[in-house]
């Protein structure tokens, strides 16, 4: 728990309209540690990394990167100090080959490499994630478990000191969720913080070292996996059955 | 770098505008001379609107803009403050090229069908204006003194002369389009084509980028305008805002392949072709426009990626010799 805190966020507001879609949440991203955050849909999870990677501003706090007040840049210059993320719906770059999507990711990403640095950090994190044989494939002729590896290299390739991944584990069956869990610790032993949203429980409960849970856009609960499946909060809002979370909580002991 | 100017597609290309420019010098053929002309112009205009249409995803219907307004200026400089050809080219350009970065700051906030409409109103905008203002003689136009020809050996060496330049500024359309696809900057461009806002989020400064490759598209139109009204010897609003152009340009680049390389400049040689032979046909004369219209459609339909894109994606062998 000494670790230093690489990214905080400080009491953020995002209105749309009438509604709000993130009350007041505050959070300490530790180096090097993966934080989860859990919620119903509609949460504001997304709402939450759109606001931390610069897609919109916040309507009020503020969030610090690195000892850095970052509220409110533009995407790219947030990108460019180091935090990188995956989307939801899966962004790829349809006409552009595999290989041109992770080496663009490497370009302009924290590492802002020339073309040929790029194309050779790209080679090495499609092997990371697998795709080594689909390099030349137009990523929008991939399946969707490729896509969401392609997004993840790509975000990856960045170098990114923090990753913010949006359900990269949605739609894949349980092989293909193993393979990317191991990717994700992989990533992790390298030295890159993550905060990952997911939904699926038993995973996410495995690979957080803690977990934040939102509901109607605010922090209702933050804890050790252990701690959260035992929150009369949490099982209200959101995982509904005390007896489920706890075999959660059991399946990730014996793995 | 390196990797680029070795590349085999690359010479092949020089080759081909080297080999088209000497044709009719080495014939001494003053009608091949015009019909070549015609091809080259609208080579240049293809794969300069190419560089914001196919690389950078922004359907832009004011690309002649650039070509007239860099027309007026270099024609004005000439005729008015009798400036010489080289440096009027040069005004020409880079006049072009301001309007680009200026419009450019204003409309490109805007995203697909938006930014479309605005191009078409810029086109009309600048022709009305165009149109009033008596410095570029209203509706009239401007027109060159005879006079000014001596200075290059008279109007026929003119004529040679412009067209030598006009290869020239092909052949640097065509470079400077190979160089920016395997650049680090047309990758960015790609990506922003792709998906706009995964290209912020991966660190792209898209505002700047979008610009950049605008107010490059300009320069060459607006040096291909200049040469184009020194050859006619006078220009009027109606030939130097024609929105029509805009269109037939757009439909070389569909014809051709969009973001490739090779696409617009076979595209434009493809589309002339087809165009001369229809306004010589009696029966299609005044349909040349329709079948545009209709070649347009059915590309989308069936080859939305063109020519080239359908020979690379049918031949994977030939794609090292066909960008």
């Amino acid at each position: 728990m000494s670790a230093q805190v690489i990214l905080e966020v400080e009491n953020v507001v995002k209105n749309f309209g009438g509604l709000t879609a993130v009350d007041r949440v505050s959070l300490q991203l530790r180096e090097g540690e993966i934080l989860g955050l859990i919620g119903p849909n509609g949460a504001g999870k997304t709402t939450l990394f759109n606001v931390i990677s610069g897609v919109f501003p916040p309507t009020s706090g503020h969030y610090r990167f690195m000892g850095r007040d970052i509220t409110g840049l533009p995407a790219y210059k947030i990108a460019r100090l180091g935090i990188a993320r995956t989307h939801q719906v899966v962004r790829p770059l349809s006409e552009l080959t595999v290989l041109e999507n992770v080496t663009a990711g490497a370009c302009f990403g924290r590492g802002n490499q020339s073309l040929g640095e790029a194309e050779k950090t790209a080679v090495g994190v499609l092997g990371t994630v697998n795709l080594t044989e689909k390099k030349d494939t137009l990523a929008g002729k991939l399946n969707l478990p490729q896509k969401k590896r392609v997004e993840l290299a790509r975000a990856l390739a960045a170098k990114p000191y923090v990753l913010l991944l949006d359900e990269v584990l949605a739609g894949l069956n349980p092989t293909e969720v193993s393979v990317v869990l191991d990717i994700i610790k992989e990533i992790r032993e390298r030295g890159i913080t993550i905060l990952i949203i997911e939904h699926l429980m038993h995973a996410i409960m495995r690979i957080s070292d803690r977990i934040i849970v939102l509901d109607y856009g605010q922090k209702i609960a933050e804890g050790t996996p252990q701690e959260i499946v035992n929150d009369p909060k949490v099982i209200e809002a959101y995982l509904g059955d005390p007896k489920l979370a706890q075999a959660l909580v059991r399946e990730r002991g014996e793995r | 770098m390196k990797r680029v100017f070795t590349s085999p597609f690359l010479w092949l290309g020089v080759a081909f505008f080297v080999v088209l420019a000497a044709w009719p010098m080495a014939t001494n053929d003053p009608t091949l001379r015009e019909d070549l002309f015609l091809i080259l112009m609208f080579i240049t205009m293809a794969l300069s609107l190419n560089i914001i249409l196919g690389f950078t995803g922004y359907v832009n219907f004011g690309h002649i803009v650039f070509f007239g307004l860099g027309g007026y200026m270099g024609i004005y400089v000439m005729s008015i403050l009798h400036w010489g050809l080289f440096t009027a080219m040069l005004v020409g350009g880079i006049s072009a090229s301001v309007l680009a970065f200026i419009l450019g700051a204003i409309i490109l906030r805007l995203r697909g069908a938006y930014f479309a409409l605005a191009t078409i109103g810029i086109n009309e905008m600048m022709l009305a204006f165009v149109s009033n203002f008596k410095p570029f003689g209203s509706g009239i136009g401007l027109s060159l003194d005879f006079g000014v020809y001596k200075a290059y050996g008279g109007a026929g060496k003119a004529l040679w002369l412009s067209f030598i330049l006009l290869a020239i500024a092909a052949l640097l359309a065509f470079i400077i389009t190979f160089v920016l696809k395997k650049s680090k900057f047309g990758l960015g461009l790609m990506v922003i084509r792709e998906d706009e806002d995964a290209a912020m989020v991966m660190g792209i400064p898209t505002p700047t980028f979008k610009n950049l490759a605008y107010t490059l598209s300009a320069f060459l139109p607006g040096v291909v305008g200049v040469l184009y009204f020194f050859k006619n010897g006078n220009i009027e609003p109606g030939e130097a805002f024609n929105l029509e152009m805009s269109i037939e340009v757009l439909v070389m680049i569909m014809l051709g392949g969009f973001g490739t390389v090779s696409g617009p400049v076979i595209g434009a040689a493809l589309y002339e072709e087809i165009r001369s032979w229809l306004i010589v046909n009696p029966l299609l004369q005044s349909m040349h426009l329709v079948v545009a219209g209709i070649l347009l459609l059915a590309i989308i339909l069936f080859v939305p990626i063109g020519v080239v894109g359908w020979i690379r994606q049918r031949l994977p062998l030939v794609r090292r010799y066909l960008e």
